[in-house]
């Protein structure tokens, strides 16, 4: 066999196994319109995918993942609860010299499904890990909605809090935030120049005297941000104590019943990731139904966030040393309400590479 | 035949003459100023090949030129490390690339407070922030590395100071020596919208053939111009 057949083949036993999983196989189109997907992910998937143009469609990308088209055609016309499997090439570009592939196949299962998250996400996981075993891959798992329920909890202002929830996907960013917000950050020398001279009159006559007006962005949002500035000048930072828990919280690795013994002790202190770290429990309880050792399952609180930005529960990637992941995902339930028009319905999957796992096997150099 | 690239027109051709000239190497258009070809007097086996600034890294990427004098901005945004090697900065042509946004944007001073309007920006309009310029990776990777988000580049391919006013931009990343187009556009540079400072630069292309003789005349080439040895 050539090597991209040994692939496929690789591909097709693994759609086999998602099908005998109950799976519906489902086609997406390889020239997906740009708009939805840049809205989605904004400039830095430019930076990803392929995009091209055609006459009467205009801007379209080489389908860089499945996830999205799949989520429409759900959102579209999908009968509930619903089990997807599909197979085919995505496309990304690679940094030079990196070697990775630009074009590759990606074999798929997403589950929408509002019954009982946490068992769906322990189905995903052990399905993954029964289609892989043998390859003596190393599972990885996270949730992000620990995270999302930690700042949502903080006691700061909801402009602060809103900034961070943000950039929960660009972890530089967050940092650079919440350690300015605790106060462990000086504020930059532009900003204090900024806020005095905004001290100096009413944004109003600021926007006056800065002379002609141009642009799209009106004096009344200028004015609005102006104002938010120097009310969170006032604003006291994080406290110390709270503060420190989301710090420990960004950097916990541990295996996941110790982190969830340890996410149980913070708990009191930061009431607000109770029902979070209840939903991580029982998902632990859901894992460890499908005999998953939850005693040994590395967790790590910021797995997938510096994945594209949709992944806002749990999220896991079957890993090997010098390879990309080998397979990944997680649970998505905020991208199916962008995407579905105000309908919403809670959605996990995820991906597996039959190249990486053919080259694993043998099969391929 | 080592083959240089260099600018064909205007003040950076004749800064280009310069600089090589001021180093022992005269090079000159060829017949009438017309003419798009030279000679490069005082060292055999070289030859200029008169190129549009903008053309030349293209020319050293598919190694159709040996050498090649052009912006390292122009460089930097259309190719990689393996394409090229910096040869020797010249020391004129500077411009920087910035980012720059409506005077009136009094609550704008830095990238951080860029990244916050555009998410409020994005909300009440319904559409990313647009900044227009034709770095786009420079501008992109600039961007993704301080973790901006809520914006989308516009491709503008010149003028790009006016796009703010004709109301397809919101903000502009450009190059500029004094900012004084930017400043009679009522723009401003953010404080710390430095991308990339650039300058003339002397290129070795990694991908052009460098025979043996070729690789003789550069050496006897580099120690007239007094800059490092074999680049390839």
């Amino acid at each position: 066999m050539t090597p991209k057949a040994a692939i496929r083949a690789e591909g097709e036993r693994l759609m086999a196994g998602f099908v005998a999983a109950g799976a519906v196989p489902v086609e997406a189109d390889i020239l997906q319109p740009a708009g939805t997907l840049l809205d989605l992910y904004g400039e830095d998937i430019r930076a990803r995918a392929y995009v091209t143009d055609d006459p009467v469609r205009g801007e379209m990308m080489l389908r860089p993942d499945f996830t999205v088209p799949v989520v429409q055609a759900h959102m579209a016309h999908g009968a509930e609860p619903a089990r997807y499997a599909y197979l085919g090439e995505v496309f990304r570009k690679q940094a030079r010299g990196s070697g990775r592939a630009s074009e590759y196949l990606q074999v798929g299962y997403e589950v929408f499904d509002r019954t009982s998250p946490e068992a769906a996400d322990a189905e995903v996981f052990a399905l993954f890990r029964d289609l892989l075993s043998g390859l003596d891959l190393r599972p990885v798992t996270g949730d992000i909605g620990i995270l999302m329920a930690a700042v949502r909890g903080l006691e700061t202002t909801e402009r602060r809090k809103a900034a961070l929830l943000r950039h929960v996907w660009r972890p530089v960013r967050f940092k650079a935030l919440l350690d300015r917000f605790a106060g462990r950050a000086p504020v930059p020398a532009g900003r204090l120049a900024l806020l005095e001279r905004l001290k100096a009159g009413s944004p109003a006559q600021l926007i006056e005297e800065a002379g002609s007006f141009v642009g799209l962005r009106g004096p009344e949002e200028i004015a609005a941000r102006a104002e938010a500035l120097v009310a969170d000048a006032g604003t006291p930072p994080i406290k110390a104590t709270e503060a420190a828990l989301l710090y420990d919280l960004l950097s916990l690795e541990a295996p996941a019943a110790h982190a969830l013994s340890h996410l149980r002790g913070i708990a009191p202190m930061l009431p607000a990731i109770a029902p979070a770290v209840d939903r991580f429990a029982a998902r632990l309880e859901a894992l460890a139904a499908k005999g998953v050792d939850v005693s040994t399952l590395a967790f790590e609180a910021s797995h997938g966030r510096t994945a594209l930005e949709y992944y806002d529960g749990f999220v896991f990637s079957f890993l090997k040393d010098g390879m990309p992941p080998v397979a990944s995902g997680g649970r998505y339930d905020a991208l199916t309400a962008v995407l579905g028009a105000g309908a919403f319905i809670p959605a996990v999957g995820g991906v597996i590479r039959p190249g990486l796992v053919a080259r694993l096997k043998g099969a391929v150099a | 035949m080592i083959r240089v690239g260099v600018p064909s027109k205007g003040r950076l051709m004749q800064d280009c003459f310069d600089w090589f000239g001021s180093r022992g190497v005269v090079m000159r258009r060829a017949g009438s100023d017309r003419e798009y070809s030279g000679v490069i007097e005082g060292v055999a086996g070289a030859v200029p090949v008169l190129l549009s600034a903008g053309e030349i890294p293209r020319e050293l990427a598919a190694g159709r030129i040996h050498l090649g004098v052009t912006g390292s901005d122009l460089v930097r945004e259309q190719l990689g490390e393996d394409e090229v090697a910096e040869v020797a900065r010249l020391g004129f042509g500077q411009a920087d690339l910035v980012i720059a946004v409506p005077n009136v944007w009094i609550d704008v001073e830095t990238v951080d407070d860029l990244d916050a309007a555009a998410a409020a920006f994005r909300k009440a309009h319904g559409h990313r922030l647009r900044i227009a310029t034709k770095y786009h990776r420079l501008v992109r990777d600039f961007l993704q590395a301080q973790g901006v988000a809520d914006y989308q580049l516009v491709d503008s391919q010149g003028a790009t100071e006016g796009t703010v006013l004709n109301g397809t931009a919101e903000a502009i990343a450009d190059i500029t020596s004094s900012g004084e187009t930017l400043r009679a556009n009522h723009l401003r540079i953010l404080s710390d919208g430095l991308i990339h400072q650039s300058e003339a630069v002397l290129w070795a292309s990694r991908v052009a053939e460098w025979s043996a003789e070729d690789r003789l005349v550069y050496a006897g080439l580099a120690a007239k111009l007094g800059v490092a040895g074999a680049p390839f």
